[in-house]
C-alpha cells in the first residue's frame, strides 16, 4: 500500500508488545569507574615506582653496550683538495673506476672490554633508503620463484636489460651496499662469521632457494655490489639485509658478527674496500663494531624516557596528595552543584 | 431544493462545488490543510474550536492571521470585494511562497483572476471510454511503482545516488588520484577498497529494500477490482485500471485509484470513506455521489460525459472539476472524489470513475519523507572540519615546499643517487625516469599528500554518525518509558539526523489543545436562557438518566457517558414552560447544529446497540453526546434531514441549509424546517461572534447573565460557545431560499457569496445559552513543564484559544502561578501595540532594578514575569520593528503565553526566536495547524493524537504524549548530545593523530611520502582498528543514570551551554593530538636511532601503539562500561594485532615477517608501554585536575550516584531546587 507504507511500518511496530528487555532499556550492568582521589593517587604511584626501575635497568643496559665507530668515507679518500667542489668531483671519479684499489687500512682502539657475539655493522648516512622511489623499486614475486623472473613490475629503471629480465630487479638490489672489511687483531686475522646475518623468515619463504642472480650489474650504471650468480638469492645474505630497507636516513645494517672476545685497548686493524659510492650525495659510511644487549645497541633515550615519566609520574602523585590535604572535596557533594552555588555566594 | 443541494449537508466541504477553493475545508479532521505540504493551509486553527466548534470550516481565515503584516488589507479587499476569485489566488500563491507568517511574502498574484480551468491545465476523462480518454495524452496506468530501481538500472543508479553524498566524492577523488601511476601512494587495491566496502554494504541494504519495495507493489498492483467492460463489471488486475474507466468498490475494500463518485449504494449518493492511510484520520468521512449520476446504473444504461479536471497534484483535500453529463455541467468538489488508499466503508458499493491512476494518485503523490533537517552539532561541526581542511593544506603545503627545497639542493646530484636514479639507462636513448621537472615533481608530492593525508577530513565519521544515529533511535524508540500505553503508540525517529540536538534544546513552544490537553472534549455545564446548570454528576447508574431509546425493539444508547445535571435533566422534560421550551431549543440546536454522523454499532447484546458519533470535531461531538444525554438523541442523519429522538419521541427536521463555518463569521448554522412547519435558524459559534449578532434589546438579561457565565466557564479553562435562534418568517425564509440557491450555484465567488448569504440571515437572535466544554489537561503536563522550566528550557504556549482560556490552562498546568506579574498585551493597533511594549520592557527594568536592589540576584525576579500575548497584536508586531522590543521582551520573561493565534503567526513565533538567537528551539504540537511551526523549529515533535498525523508527517520525532518530552530531552536528548559531541571529537583526535604519525614520518624520507605503516593498515585503520570502539560508545555511553538526569533537570544545562564540544575542546582536543602523535612518533624513533631496525618493522610498532594509544584514550573516557564496551575496545586492539600479523605473513609484501621479528625483542614492549602511557599522561592529569578542582556539574552527580546513598539524595534534594529555594526565600 503506498500511502500506507509508513502507517503499516508504524502499526507493526506498535502491535509488538513491549517487552521489557534490560538491553533496550539500556539498563545492562555496567561499571562505573570515577576516579577518586585515591584511585588517582594508586595509579601514579604505581606508575612512578615501576617505571623508574624499568628505566634505570633501561639505562644502564644502554651502559653497558660498548660501540666502536669510525667514518672511513673521507678518511680512506686518497688525495685531497683544498677546493671543496674539485675533491668532491675528484672523489667521485675515483669511486667510479674500477680498475683502482681502493683499499683503505684504520685501526681502531678497542675502549672496553667487549664480549662475544660482536656485531660488526656498517652505517650509512644521509642514506635515504625510504625514498618513495627507492622503496618501490622491487619486485617480491621475481625474488620468490625462479617461474616468475619475468615479473618485473614496479622495478623500473632496472627491470630489464636488452629485453632480458634482471634478477633482482629494482634499484633496491642494484644499489647493494659491497664495502668489505676484514678485521684483524695483532695480524691474526679476526673472523667475521656472515652465516646468519639475514632473518630466517627471508631465507626460507621469501627469498627463492631456486632464484640464481641473471643479467645483474651489467650495464651501467652500476650501483653497487655484484652476485655470484652460482648462489641462490636466499642465500645471499649481504642482499637480504640490503632488502631490509631501513627506516631513516641514517641507519646500521649488520656485517656479520665476531665470535671472540675483544680484550681493552687492543687494536683492531680494518682492511675496507672502499667500493660504495656515497660521494655522489655526500653521505657517511661508518664501520661500527658494537656488542649488544636486551635493548640492543647503545640507546639511552627510552631509559630517560622511563625515568622522566617515572618522576613525573610521583611528583604528580606527591602533589596531589597535598591538595588532597589542603584543599579536599568530598566526591558527589551536592553544594559544588553550579546551582546550588549561586544562593551560596550571595 | 434539499434534495438537488445534498453536499449541503457533507461535514465538510459542503457547499456545493468548490471549484474555486482548492484547500477547501475538508472533511473530517479535515481541518487539517495539508500542512506537510508547502499547502495553503492553513487556516485552520484548530484551537479556536473552542468557540467555533467547527474549527474546520476556518478556511479563509489563515489569509487573515496568517501573514500578520498584510493582513488589514486583504481582509478588506475580501470583505468588500466577495470575490472569492482572489481568495483562491491568495491561496495559490500561498502555497508556493508563504510558508509562515512573518517570511511576509507578498501577494503579487492577487489581481490575476482565476478563472475555471483551463484547458491546457486540465485532464480530461471520458467517462467509461478509456480509450478516448487515454488517445491524447497517455494517462498513467494504475500500476505502481515505488521501487526505486530495476535489475539493470540498479548499479549506475544506485551509484550515482550514493555519490550524492559529498563524503563519497572526496573519498573517490582520492581513489582515482591514486591511481594514477604518478601519484600511487598506495596499493590500488587498498586505496579503493574502503570506497568499494562502504558503496557495496549500501548497494546491498538498498537492494534489500527494493526487493521489499518490489514484492509490495507486486502485490499491490495485482490486487483485483470490479471493472465495468462490456457494460458488465469484471474483475481486472489494479495495475491495468485505466483512467476513464467505471470501477465498482464494496464495503470494506480498498479503493484501487483516484476516482469520482457516480452512484453507491446508498439512495441519496453518500459513501464514508476511512482515510487513515492517507492521513492517519480514522474517523469516517463523507463522500457524495452527484444526483444526476446517482440515479443511473451503469450496467444497463451507458454513461457517457466528460470529466474536466485539475492536473494531478498532491492536496489531498482539493479537487476541483466540472463534469459535462446529459448537457448539463455539474461541478465537482472534493467531496465528490475518493482517493486511492482509502477504504470504503459502512457502504455497500460505490461505483466511480477513475480520473487519476497508478503514481498520479494523490496518495501517491503525497507518497514522500520528511523534511530533512541538519543537526547543530553537524552545522558546528562543520566549522571545525574547515580547520582541519586548512590544517590538511598546510600540512601538504610543507611537505610539497620541503620536498621542493631538497630537490634543488641535491640537483646535481640526483643523477647517480642509489635512491633516486633521475635517469633511466635502459633504452639506448637515456631518459628521464618518472621525473618530470621540478615543477611537476612539486605538484605531484603536494597531490600524493593529500592522498597520503587524507584521513584528516574524516570521512568515516559521517558514516559512523549515521549508524551511531540509528543505534540512539532504536534504543529511543525502545524506551518503555515513552511508549503510551493508552495507545499502545511507540516514539518514532522521523528524521534520523537531529537526535544530538534533542540535548541543546532551551526553547519549547507547544502547542495547547490535543498537547497539553487531550482534547477529548467532555461537556461540562450550560447556561440556558441565563441560568447556569453546572452541577453534572455521573448519574447513569441510577438508571434515571439512562436514556435509551427504543426502536424496532431495538435499544440504542449513545457510546459515551456524559455527566448530567439533575436539575437540567428534569427540567428539559417539561415541554410547556418558557424554561422548558428554552432548553428544548438549546438541545436541538447542539444536535442539529452540526455535521455529526450518527453510526449504530453492535454489542454483545443483540437488543442494544450503541450510537456513536462520528464527526470531524471533538466539540460537536461532546455536545452531541451531551444532547443525548438529556434526551435529545440524533439518530439519523441524511443529506435532507435528521432525526432526533427527543424525550423518545422521533421527530424529524429538514435541513433545509448549512453554513459552515469559517474563520470570518466564527460560527455555523443550520436551517432547519421544524416538525411544528416553522423554519428556524440555529447558529452556534465564539462568543466575540455572537453577541454582535445576538439580538441584545429584547433579552438583555439573558445575555448579561450569559456573559457573566462565559466569563467564568472560560476562567475556568472550559472552551465555550454560544447558542442562538431566530424562527424565519415565510418571507425571509423564501428570499433566503433564492440566494441561497443562486450563490450555491454561482460559478464565481461561490464561497464570498454564501458567506454574505450567511451573514444576512445570521442576525437578530435570540440567546439560547452557552456551553461549556472541558478540555481535559494530559497526564503528568504539569509535572513535565516544570521539570521543563527547571532544566533551563523556556516553554511557551502557542495556541489558538482565548485568552482566558490559555491563562487558565497556564495556571492549571502550572506554567503561571499567581506569584508571576503577567504582562498581557491585546492591541488593535501598531501604536497601541509599540506602546504597551515599551511599558512591558520599563516594567521589566523595574523589577530587574528592585530585585537587584534587594536580592542582588536578577534571575529570580525576572523570571516572575509572564507574558500573554494575543494574535491580533502580533499581526502588528511580528514582520514589522516591533519583533526586536518583543524579543527583548519576551527573553525576559519565564512564561510566554500566545493566544488566539494562527498557526503561520506560530511559525513567525518560532522564527522569533530563531533568527535572533543561537539558542535550539523545538515545536512540539498534534494538528495541521502546528505543522508550520514544527517545520521551523530546529526540532519537531508531533504528538500522535486525535487529530489526525498531519503534525506527525510533518515533524523529526512523534510520540503519545506531551509528557515524554521529559525523558526525551532530559535523558535521551542528554546522552545523544554528550555521546555524539565526544564521538565527534574523539573521530578527530582519531584520525589527526594517525595524520601526524604519517606526517612527521615524511619529515625523514625526504619530504617523498613514503609511509611506515603499511598501506593495508592505513586503510584499515579507520575501518577496523579503531571504528567500533567509537560506535558502541557513541550508541551505548551513559554519563549519568536515568534516575539522576530526571531527579536534576538542571544538568540539562549542559548541552544547552554547548559544554560537551566548543571551540575550545576543539583546540585541546587538537593540542592533546599534537603531543600525543609526536610521543607516539618519536618514541620509537629516538629509541632505534642508529640500529638496524628496518621501515617495516617500526611501521608496524607505529601501527600497534596508536591503535593502542587511541583505544585507551578512548576507555579513559567511558563512563559506563559494559561487557560490549570492553569487547569493543579491547577486541579492537586484538583484532589490530591479528591483522598486523596476517598482513605481515603475506610473503611478497616488503614487511614481510616484520612484526614477528620486532615483536620478539623487549625492546619493542618497552617502547609500546612508554608510548601508551607517555602519550596520555596529560590527558589523563588535565582530566584529573579538572575533575578535581573545578568539577563540572554533571561531573558531581556522576560522583554522587555512585557514592551517594538514594537515601541521602532525596534528603538533599530541597535545596537543590531552585523551585523550592525561591518558595522558602520569600
Amino acid at each position: 500500500m503506498p500511502s500506507g507504507d509508513g502507517s503499516t511500518k508504524s502499526s507493526t511496530k506498535t502491535s509488538k508488545k513491549p517487552q521489557y528487555s534490560r538491553f533496550t532499556q539500556q539498563e545492562l550492568p555496567a561499571c562505573k569507574p570515577i576516579l577518586t582521589p585515591g584511585l588517582v593517587m594508586a595509579a601514579f604511584l604505581i606508575l612512578g615506582l615501576a617505571f623508574i626501575p624499568i628505566g634505570l635497568s633501561h639505562l644502564s643496559a644502554s651502559d653497558n653496550v660498548v660501540q666502536l665507530i669510525d667514518r672511513y668515507d673521507e678518511a680512506c679518500f686518497p688525495a685531497s683538495s683544498s677546493n671543496p667542489e674539485e675533491a668532491n668531483g675528484k672523489r667521485i671519479s675515483y669511486i667510479q673506476d674500477d680498475k683502482t684499489d681502493k683499499t683503505c687500512t684504520r685501526n681502531l682502539t678497542v675502549p672496553q672490554k667487549m664480549k662475544q657475539p660482536i656485531f660488526v655493522y656498517y652505517q650509512l648516512d644521509e642514506f635515504y633508503q625510504n625514498h618513495r622511489r627507492y622503496v618501490r623499486s622491487r619486485n617480491d614475486q621475481q625474488y620468490r620463484s625462479a617461474s616468475a623472473e619475468r615479473k618485473t613490475a614496479n622495478c623500473d629503471p632496472e627491470a630489464e636489460v636488452n629485453g632480458n629480465p634482471i634478477v633482482p630487479c629494482g634499484l633496491i638490489a642494484w644499489s647493494l651496499f659491497n664495502d668489505t672489511y676484514s678485521l684483524s687483531r695483532n695480524d691474526i686475522a679476526l673472523p667475521i662469521n656472515k652465516n646468519g646475518i639475514a632473518w630466517e623468515s627471508d631465507k626460507t619463504s621469501r627469498f627463492g632457494s631456486d632464484v640464481y642472480p641473471k643479467n645483474f650489474q651489467t650495464r651501467s650504471p652500476i650501483g653497487g655490489g655484484k652476485l655470484n650468480e652460482k648462489i641462490p638469492l636466499n642465500q645471499q645474505e649481504d642482499l637480504l639485509v640490503w632488502m631490509r630497507t631501513a627506516t631513516l636516513p641514517s641507519f646500521r645494517k649488520l656485517y656479520g658478527r665476531i665470535e671472540t672476545d675483544l680484550e681493552e685497548n687492543e687494536i683492531i686493524k680494518v682492511v675496507i674496500q672502499n667500493n660504495y659510492n656515497t660521494y655522489t650525495f655526500s653521505g657517511k659510511k661508518k664501520l661500527v663494531i658494537s656488542t649488544t644487549t636486551w635493548i640492543g645497541g647503545k640507546n639511552d633515550f627510552l631509559g630517560r624516557v622511563y625515568v622522566t615519566v617515572g618522576g613525573i609520574c610521583l611528583l604528580i602523585a606527591i602533589t596531589y596528595i597535598i591538595f588532597y590535604l589542603v584543599r579536599p572535596r568530598p566526591l558527589g557533594d551536592p553544594a559544588y552543584l553550579s546551582w546550588n552555588k549561586v544562593p551560596a555566594s550571595n | 431544493m434539499t434534495s438537488q443541494q445534498r453536499p449541503l449537508l457533507i461535514p465538510s466541504p459542503r457547499t456545493p462545488g468548490q471549484e474555486e477553493l482548492p484547500y477547501t475545508p475538508v472533511p473530517g479532521d479535515s481541518l487539517i490543510p495539508i500542512s506537510s505540504y508547502p499547502k495553503p493551509t492553513s487556516g485552520m486553527d484548530s484551537n479556536s474550536q473552542i468557540e467555533i466548534n467547527e474549527n474546520s470550516y476556518q478556511v479563509p481565515g489563515f489569509v487573515r492571521n496568517s501573514s500578520s503584516h498584510r493582513s488589514i488589507s486583504s481582509i478588506q479587499s475580501k470583505t468588500s470585494s466577495g470575490h472569492s476569485v482572489r481568495e483562491v489566488n491568495l491561496s495559490e500563491m500561498s502555497m508556493r511562497t508563504v510558508r509562515y507568517g512573518s517570511s511576509g511574502t507578498d501577494f503579487g498574484g492577487v489581481s490575476t483572476s482565476y478563472k475555471e480551468i483551463n484547458d491546457e491545465d486540465a485532464r480530461l476523462v471520458y467517462i467509461n471510454d478509456p480509450g478516448r480518454t487515454n488517445e491524447k495524452f497517455e494517462f498513467t496506468g494504475n500500476s505502481i511503482r515505488t521501487s526505486k530501481y530495476s535489475v539493470l538500472t540498479f548499479l549506475p543508479r544506485n551509484l550515482f545516488e550514493q555519490f550524492h553524498r559529498i563524503a563519497y566524492i572526496y573519498f573517490l577523488v582520492i581513489a582515482i588520484l591514486n591511481q594514477l601511476p604518478q601519484l600511487a601512494v598506495f596499493g590500488r587495491e587498498a586505496s579503493i577498497l574502503p570506497l568499494a566496502f562502504v558503496l557495496f554494504v549500501t548497494a546491498v541494504k538498498d537492494a534489500y529494500e527494493d526487493y521489499r519495495r518490489h514484492r509490495s507493489d507486486k502485490i499491490e498492483n495485482n490486487r483485483l477490482a470490479w471493472v465495468l467492460q462490456d457494460d458488465k463489471f469484471q474483475q481486472k488486475k489494479w495495475k491495468n485500471i485505466r483512467v476513464g474507466e467505471i470501477i465498482k468498490v464494496y464495503g470494506n475494500e480498498t479503493l484501487p485509484c483516484d476516482m469520482v463518485l457516480l452512484s453507491t449504494s446508498d439512495t441519496t449518493g453518500v459513501a464514508y470513506v476511512q482515510t487513515t492511510n492517507l492521513d492517519g484520520e480514522s474517523n469516517l468521512k463523507t463522500r457524495y455521489a452527484k444526483q444526476e449520476t446517482q440515479t443511473k446504473n451503469p450496467e444497463k444504461e451507458r454513461i457517457t460525459g466528460l470529466i474536466k479536471c485539475e492536473k494531478p497534484n498532491r492536496n489531498i483535500y482539493g479537487f476541483q472539476a466540472n463534469m459535462d453529463l446529459d448537457g448539463k455541467r455539474i461541478s465537482l468538489g472534493p467531496s465528490n472524489v475518493i482517493l486511492r488508499g482509502c477504504e470504503l466503508k459502512n457502504t455497500d458499493w460505490a461505483i466511480g470513475v477513475a480520473v487519476y491512476a497508478g503514481r498520479e494518485t494523490k496518495a501517491m503523490l503525497n507518497n514522500s519523507g520528511a523534511p530533512s533537517k541538519r543537526s547543530r552539532l553537524e552545522s558546528r561541526m562543520n566549522r571545525e572540519i574547515i580547520f582541519l581542511s586548512i590544517f590538511l593544506v598546510t600540512l601538504c603545503t610543507i611537505v610539497c615546499i620541503c620536498h621542493g627545497v631538497w630537490l634543488r639542493r641535491h640537483k646535481d646530484e640526483l643523477d647517480l643517487m642509489q635512491f633516486y636514479r633521475k635517469k633511466d639507462y635502459s633504452e639506448p636513448e637515456v631518459e628521464n625516469y618518472e621525473y618530470y621537472g621540478w615543477g611537476m615533481e612539486i605538484f605531484f608530492v603536494f597531490l600524493m599528500s593529500v592522498i597520503v593525508f587524507q584521513v584528516m577530513i574524516p570521512i568515516s565519521l559521517y558514516i559512523s554518525m549515521e549508524l551511531v544515529r540509528v543505534g540512539q533511535a532504536y534504543f529511543m524508540i525502545r524506551d518503555d518509558r515513552m511508549l503510551d500505553k493508552s495507545s499502545n503508540s511507540r516514539f518514532q525517529c522521523r528524521a534520523l539526523n537531529i537526535n544530538e540536538d534533542l540535548g541543546q534544546i532551551k526553547y519549547v513552544f507547544s502547542d495547547k489543545t490535543g498537547t497539553l490537553t487531550e482534547n477529548k472534549m467532555e461537556f461540562q455545564c450550560a447556561s440556558i436562557g441565563g441560568i447556569d446548570y453546572s452541577n453534572g454528576k455521573d448519574i447513569t447508574d441510577n438508571g434515571q438518566a439512562d436514556n435509551l431509546v427504543q426502536a424496532d425493539g431495538m435499544v440504542l444508547r449513545p457510546k459515551m457517558k456524559v455527566k448530567v445535571d439533575l436539575e437540567l435533566f428534569n427540567l428539559s422534560k417539561r415541554k410547556h414552560t418558557d424554561e422548558g421550551r428554552h432548553i428544548h431549543n438549546f438541545f436541538v440546536a447542539l444536535a442539529a447544529c452540526n455535521t455529526i454522523v450518527p453510526l449504530t454499532i453492535d454489542t454483545s447484546d443483540p437488543s442494544v446497540k450503541l450510537i456513536e458519533y462520528q464527526g470531524e470535531s471533538p466539540d460537536e461531538q461532546a455536545l452531541v453526546y451531551a444532547a443525548a444525554a438529556y434526551g435529545f438523541m440524533l439518530i439519523e442523519r441524511t443529506s435532507g434531514h435528521i432525526v432526533i429522538e427527543i424525550q423518545g419521541e422521533r421527530q424529524r427536521f429538514n435541513v433545509l441549509g448549512l453554513h459552515e463555518f469559517d474563520s470570518d463569521r466564527k460560527r455555523m448554522s443550520v436551517i432547519l424546517g421544524c416538525p411544528d412547519k416553522t423554519v428556524k435558524v440555529f447558529v452556534k459559534g465564539a462568543d466575540t461572534s455572537m453577541f454582535s449578532v445576538i439580538d441584545k434589546s429584547s433579552n438583555a438579561n439573558i445575555v448579561k447573565a450569559t456573559e457573566a457565565h462565559l466569563h467564568s466557564y472560560s476562567s475556568k479553562g472550559l472552551r465555550t460557545l454560544v447558542i442562538g435562534t431566530r424562527e424565519l418568517s415565510a418571507s425571509e425564509f423564501e428570499q433566503w431560499q433564492s440566494s441561497y440557491e443562486s450563490a450555491s450555484t454561482a460559478l464565481m465567488g461561490r464561497a464570498a457569496l454564501l458567506r454574505k448569504v450567511a451573514n444576512n440571515v445570521e442576525n437578530h437572535l435570540n440567546i439560547l445559552g452557552a456551553s461549556g466544554i472541558e478540555d481535559k489537561l494530559q497526564e503528568g503536563v504539569p509535572e513535565a513543564i516544570e521539570s521543563l522550566r527547571m532544566a533551563g528550557i523556556k516553554v511557551w504556549v502557542l495556541t489558538g484559544d482565548k485568552q482566558e482560556t490559555a491563562i487558565s490552562i497556564g495556571y492549571s498546568s502550572k506554567l503561571l502561578t499567581s506569584r508571576m506579574t503577567q504582562i498581557v498585551i491585546n492591541k488593535n493597533s501598531k501604536e497601541s501595540c509599540r506602546k504597551s511594549l515599551e511599558d512591558a520592557l520599563l516594567l521589566c527594568k523595574k523589577l530587574t532594578t528592585v530585585s537587584h536592589a534587594t536580592h542582588g540576584g536578577p534571575t529570580a525576579e525576572v523570571s516572575r514575569l509572564a507574558l500573554i500575548i494575543d494574535g491580533t497584536s502580533l499581526v502588528y508586531i511580528l514582520d514589522t520593528e516591533l519583533e526586536e522590543q518583543l524579543f527583548e521582551l519576551a527573553s525576559k520573561c519565564a512564561v510566554v503565553l500566545c493566544c488566539r493565534v494562527a498557526p503561520l503567526q506560530k511559525a513567525g513565533i518560532v522564527a522569533l526566536i530563531k533568527n535572533r538567537t543561537e539558542d535550539m528551539t523545538l515545536a512540539i504540537g498534534d494538528g495541521a495547524n502546528d505543522v508550520s511551526m514544527i517545520q521551523k523549529a530546529d526540532v519537531g515533535i508531533g504528538i500522535s493524537g486525535q487529530e489526525g498525523r498531519q503534525a506527525v508527517m510533518a515533524s523529526d520525532f512523534a510520540m503519545g504524549q506531551f509528557r515524554f518530552l521529559v525523558p526525551l530531552l532530559l535523558v535521551h536528548g542528554h546522552w545523544n548530545y554528550q555521546r555524539m559531541s565526544y564521538m565527534i571529537l574523539y573521530n578527530f583526535y582519531r584520525n589527526a593523530v594517525l595524520v601526524l604519525v604519517l606526517f612527521w614520518y615524511v619529515l625523514f624520507t625526504s619530504f617523498t611520502l613514503t609511509t611506515a605503516i603499511t598501506d593495508w593498515s592505513s586503510v584499515l585503520y579507520s575501518v577496523i582498528y579503531t571504528s567500533l570502539p567509537t560506535i558502541v560508545v557513541g550508541i551505548l555511553d551513559k554519563d549519568l543514570s536515568r534516575t539522576t538526569l530526571l531527579k536534576y533537570p538542571q544538568l540539562y544545562g549542559a548541552g544547552q551551554r554547548q559544554e560537551s564540544y566548543n571551540s575550545k575542546l576543539f583546540w585541546v582536543t587538537i593540542l592533546d593530538t599534537l603531543w600525543q602523535s609526536i610521543a607516539a612518533f618519536f618514541v620509537p624513533l629516538l629509541a632505534y636511532w642508529e640500529s638496524e631496525v628496518d621501515g617495516s618493522s617500526i611501521g608496524d610498532l607505529w601501527t600497534v601503539a596508536v591503535v593502542i594509544m587511541v583505544n585507551i584514550h578512548l576507555a579513559m573516557d567511558v563512563f559506563r562500561w559494559y561487557w560490549i564496551t570492553h569487547a569493543a575496545i579491547w577486541g579492537s586492539i586484538i583484532a589490530t594485532f591479528i591483522c598486523v600479523m596476517i598482513i605481515d605473513a603475506i610473503p611478497v609484501l616488503p614487511g614481510y615477517w616484520a612484526f614477528f621479528e620486532i615483536a620478539g625483542t623487549k625492546l619493542f614492549w618497552v617502547c609500546l608501554l612508554s608510548i601508551t602511557v607517555g602519550a596520555l599522561l596529560p590527558h589523563f592529569v588535565v582530566k584529573v585536575i579538572v575533575q578535581y578542582s573545578s568539577p563540572s556539574d554533571l561531573q558531581i552527580a556522576r560522583e554522587a550516584e555512585k557514592f551517594r546513598s538514594p537515601r541521602e539524595l532525596r534528603h538533599t534534594q530541597i535545596e537543590m531546587n531552585p523551585i523550592f529555594y525561591d518558595r522558602r526565600r520569600t
